[in-house]
């Protein structure tokens, strides 16, 4: 066991994560030549397309240092908000951390954030100053940022680059160093921490463990502490590149374990994996179930393709446990899904994945928080808002509270200005500012996560010319002033294109949607009015124009199947719109909201 | 019913707007005359015992093949297959080939409707659409043209840039004064790949105006229609009992044999198209093979061109005949589809007949493509 060691990469999105793990992995020869792929761990093609990761990924290398072989457990976790209870999870598998620090951005939002979540599991942390090969990187400055913030020795931090690979050599050494093996007691009844768990078609639910006390061996009788169901250990290996199986997992040392499980939510992530005869008598303590944060319907564009939604959910679910869904129906939609995404990568990528892996093409309607209500009737009764129809009327309406969020930016000086009206016009209350260095600020807000759902990203981005990082976590619900913003197309509601914001909001949002409806929805043979109305009071109006011609005017013999073809296109066309009562509307009309500063 | 359409390939010179077929070289022509009568004669067994009733020559520019050129081909018709009494024989000319003596000579023939291809009186007109003849000859070929022909269509384009409605009611008003049955008229269209596509895309030219195309369209149907025209198709006026029966053959699903390049043709189940190239279909020809290739029209294809048609006659679309013809699973979903329509006042129901509205006529592609069904497939 002292030779084990087990760490984490944590660091802000695209410090270099993903990619200083491949130089660790060629380093120590744990891939072959023909393996050898840029950003080797992230194995969904949604992250090599986007060139991010979503998803942890563990992996074992093996590495002989003066003499003595090692056996690392390393894992990268994801770095972008969304995602930091992947984060969260691998923490609690290792003893150390790799704290990534991109030598021309420096300290970051998230970096703060992950470091925070590996120093309350006590995790030793490794300063990796990373991209120093950039021409734009500024590793004095940097270093002395990190000094800073970790109150270490600027010899602790350890220069690399994950694309020239320098510096490697230095990291593998601090951490056998630096990381503290593992303890634990090979002779105590089996204890072991399931931290992941992945969905394989083939092979049922594959579950990620790190044992604390005893071993795990092939054929076990074992038990789940928290679910209370017994299984056969079928197959327990480690983690390289491909699964080894093993006859023995022993304390201190990561693994899998294949059961026969078909359905993922047999097994939470943060349960006790124990022996089934002699249990252990601690469980470790296991994580909070991760809340969503954003809700949207999402629907079919074919209605009957509900019952092949409801599979491609289900199965999408096994492989993403934090997506939660539930039959909801839409007067203009039917029937589909109300379901609960961490935030909008979340969403984006869910709705991606269904229409890649799943071949469905689905709407997504508006987002929104969820809210609490409270009627006239039961003041004190919670009436759970996840949906802009759930509302109650505003004449039973008692009060409605939102949940916040603590808001940290991290910015240059020059931008704190701009920065601090948009929080305010997204209205955040700053609680906090200070001076990491003369140049960067962190500030600090109290803010509705609403607005952040809403164009929050790309406008800070924006005003901040990029230089600028977030990061969020709740902090509770707080009263509001809520309204439901309802869309008239042609006089008629279309309950999909609702939205819930708040009331100071209302008229602006409303002429904005129905500004981006009319520039979204084709013309069509008749003028069609587009309305916001807060209950029966209409608070924007636009017209979409009726076409004025769309015939070519000739019609011969000839033109018959020609003309007949390019009119049954037209129609094919529209099939991947949704008609509502007389109204055609395309997909991404149901998102207008989100991208109404475009 | 049965109706022959004869292409006659070649131009003076190319209209800037036009995507029909044509060649502006004549090298090929007497080629090209051999190959149409030997089609005509490879052809004779398609209509079995049903006579011809109609003969059109269309182009190209047909005027531009002589009197003598254009018997040989009527012959032909004669020789294979069986013809009414009567026939109604189109060609259609060009104002520019249309001279005092040729016009007396084209009487003299069989030849007995002549569709004539004014498009404007004015010359700013002609020129930017680079057609071969001039404001004159525009007018002085239809005033001899009246002495010796009683039926008489010509064309006519609105919706051309820079002309103004009080010109576009000009326009109609020389024609009115003429005294024609007929007037086929159409709004200029940009098709992909025309010359007129590529200046605008260039910017020489202006777009046209959907809006000005269709004020204009509706100055032509209130005019024409005080006059006692009646709009029995959407871009075809005639007086009573001079609506082109070749066309309107087209637009009521009856069959015609289409001969010489780009042809098409139909027997009531089945489209087919000549190859649209003059060498092929010389070359095709000199092997007695047919160059054509065919479709047979589902159900469902058959119902989607029905609605087409329909739609821009005045016969429009019958209930009846839909569910007589495709079954009551048609009707019913054209009845609920229609609906949306119905409600804004595009389409009426009458007499178990559905129709576009004045309002609806000038959309009636989209409404069209809105009551299709899809093939499975
Ligand atoms: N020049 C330079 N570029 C690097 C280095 N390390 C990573 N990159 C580039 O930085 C980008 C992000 O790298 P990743 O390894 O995907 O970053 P990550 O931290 O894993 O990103 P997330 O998992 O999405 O948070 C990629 O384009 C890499 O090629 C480095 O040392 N030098
Ligand atoms: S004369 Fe007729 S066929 Fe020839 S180019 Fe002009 S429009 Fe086209
Ligand atoms: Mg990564």
């Amino acid at each position: 066991m002292k030779n084990i060691r087990n760490f984490c990469i944590i660091a802000h999105i695209d410090h270099g994560k993903s990619t200083l793990a491949d130089r660790l992995l060629d380093f120590t020869g744990s891939v072959t030549d023909r393996e050898k792929q840029d950003q080797l761990l992230d194995n969904m093609d949604l992250e090599r397309e986007r060139g991010i990761t979503i998803k942890s990924h563990a992996i074992q290398m093996e590495y002989t240092h003066e003499g003595e072989e090692y056996v690392f457990n390393l894992i990268d976790t994801p770095g972008h908000v969304d995602f930091s209870y992947e984060v969260s999870r691998s923490i609690a598998a290792c003893e150390g951390a790799l704290l990534i620090v991109d030598a021309a951005q420096s300290i970051q939002a998230q970096t703060i954030s992950n470091l925070y979540l590996a120093l309350e599991n006590d995790l030793e942390i490794i300063p990796v100053l990373n991209k120093i090969d950039l021409p734009s990187a500024n590793p004095e400055e940097v270093t002395d940022d990190i000094v800073d913030l970790l109150g270490c020795d600027p010899s602790e931090v350890i220069p690399a680059s994950g694309k020239t690979g320098m510096g490697v050599e230095n990291i593998l050494k601090a951490i056998i160093d630096r990381i503290p093996a593992p303890e634990g007691n090979l002779n105590e009844p089996l204890q072991a921490l399931i931290f992941d768990s992945v969905y394989n078609p083939f092979r049922g639910v594959e579950t990620y463990f790190r044992v604390i006390n005893g071993s795990i061996t092939k054929g076990q009788h074992i038990k789940f502490i928290n679910t209370g169901k017994t299984y056969f250990a079928d197959e327990v290996g480690t983690l390289k590149l491909n699964q080894v199986p093993k006859k023995e997992i022993k304390a201190g040392d990561v693994g899998y374990l294949i059961t026969g499980i078909k359905d993922a939510r047999e097994v939470k992530v943060g349960d006790t994996i124990t022996d089934a005869k002699n249990p252990t008598t601690n469980a470790i303590e296991g994580f909070e179930d991760v809340k969503p944060m954003v809700f949207a319907g999402i629907y079919p564009v074919d209605t009957e393709d509900y019952e092949e939604l409801r599979n491609s959910m289900e199965k999408l679910q096994l492989n993403d446990a934090s997506l939660v869904f539930q039959p909801e129906s839409s007067a203009a939609l039917g029937f589909g899904f109300r379901c609960g995404f961490l935030g909008m990568l979340h969403l984006e990528i869910i709705q991606e994945r269904l229409e890649r892996e799943f071949n469905m093409t689905v709407i997504t309607t508006v987002p929104n928080v969820s809210y609490y209500a409270y009627t006239n009737k039961n003041p004190d009764e919670i009436v759970i808002v996840n949906n802009p129809s759930d509302l109650p009327e505003p004449s039973t309406l008692n009060r409605v509270e939102e949940p916040y969020i603590k808001a940290t930016i991290i910015t240059k000086s020059d931008f704190v200005g701009p920065v601090m009206s948009l929080c305010i016009e997204k209205r955040g209350q700053i609680t906090n500012q200070t001076y990491l260095t003369i140049e960067r600020v962190e500030l600090s807000f109290d803010m509705p996560l609403a607005e952040i759902v809403f164009d929050f990203y790309d406008r800070l981005k924006t005003v901040s010319k990029g230089y600028a990082s977030f990061d969020y976590s709740p902090i509770g619900m707080r009263a509001s002033k809520l309204v439901r913003v309802d869309i008239l197309l042609n006089a008629q509601t279309v309950d999909a294109l609702s939205a819930l914001v708040h009331a100071d909001n209302a008229y602006t949002i409303g002429k904005k949607m129905t500004e981006k409806l009319k520039e979204l929805i084709p013309r069509q043979q008749f003028d069609i009015p587009v309305q916001a109305a807060i209950g029966a009071k209409i608070i924007a109006r636009e017209t979409i124009k009726a076409l004025r011609k769309d015939v070519t005017a000739k019609c011969y013999g000839g033109d018959i199947s020609r003309k007949r073809k390019l009119l049954e296109k037209q129609k094919k066309g529209k099939k991947r719109m949704r008609q509502v009562g007389n109204v055609e509307i395309p997909q991404q009309a149901f998102m207008a909201v989100l991208k109404l500063n475009d | 019913m049965a109706g022959i359409y004869i292409h006659i390939p070649f131009c003076k010179q190319a209209c800037y707007y036009c995507d029909f077929h044509f060649s502006t070289s004549l090298k090929k022509k007497d080629e090209l005359l051999r190959a149409l009568i030997k089609e005509l004669k490879l052809r004779k067994d398609e209509f079995k015992e049903t006579p011809v009733e109609t003969i059109y020559f269309g182009g190209g520019t047909p005027s531009i093949l002589s009197n003598e050129e254009l018997q040989l081909l009527i012959d032909s018709v004669y020789e294979n297959y069986k013809v009414i009494s009567s026939p109604e024989i189109t060609l259609e000319a060009n104002p520019d080939d249309l001279d005092k003596d040729r016009i007396v000579e084209l009487s003299k023939s069989p030849i007995n409707r002549l569709s004539i291809g004014i498009q404007s009186f004015f010359e700013k007109d002609l020129k930017l659409m680079n057609r071969a003849h001039n404001a004159d000859e525009a007018r002085s070929c239809i005033e001899e043209a009246k002495k010796y022909f009683s039926n008489i269509s010509i064309d006519l384009i609105y919706g051309i840039q820079g002309a103004t409605n009080e010109q576009w009611i000009k326009n109609i008003e020389i024609a009115l004064n003429f005294e024609i049955p007929h007037i086929s008229s159409y709004a200029l269209t940009v098709e992909p790949k025309t010359a007129l596509a590529s200046f605008i895309e260039k910017g020489i030219i202006e777009d046209v105006d959907d809006e000005q195309a269709h004020q204009q369209f509706l100055i032509l149907k209130d005019k024409l229609e005080e006059e006692g025209f009646v709009h029995y198709e959407l871009s075809n006026f005639g007086k009573e009992g001079f609506f082109s029966k070749n066309n309107s053959a087209y637009w009521q699903g009856k069959s015609y044999l289409g001969i010489g390049p780009s042809a098409h043709s139909f027997n009531g189940i089945q489209r087919g198209w000549n190859v649209r190239n003059n060498t092929k279909y010389i070359k095709a020809l000199e092997r007695n093979e047919l160059p054509i290739e065919i479709e047979t029209l589902t159900l469902t294809d058959r119902y989607n061109e029905y609605i087409m048609t329909g739609l821009r006659t005045i016969w429009g679309v019958s209930l009846k005949k839909v569910e007589e013809d495709f079954g009551k699973l048609f009707k019913d979903y054209l009845i609920e589809r229609a609906d949306i329509f119905i409600n804004q006042h595009l389409l009426y129901i009458d007499d178990e007949h559905i129709r576009v509205t004045r309002k609806g006529q000038f959309l009636s592609d989209g409404i069209s493509s809105e009551l299709f069904k899809l093939n499975l497939a």
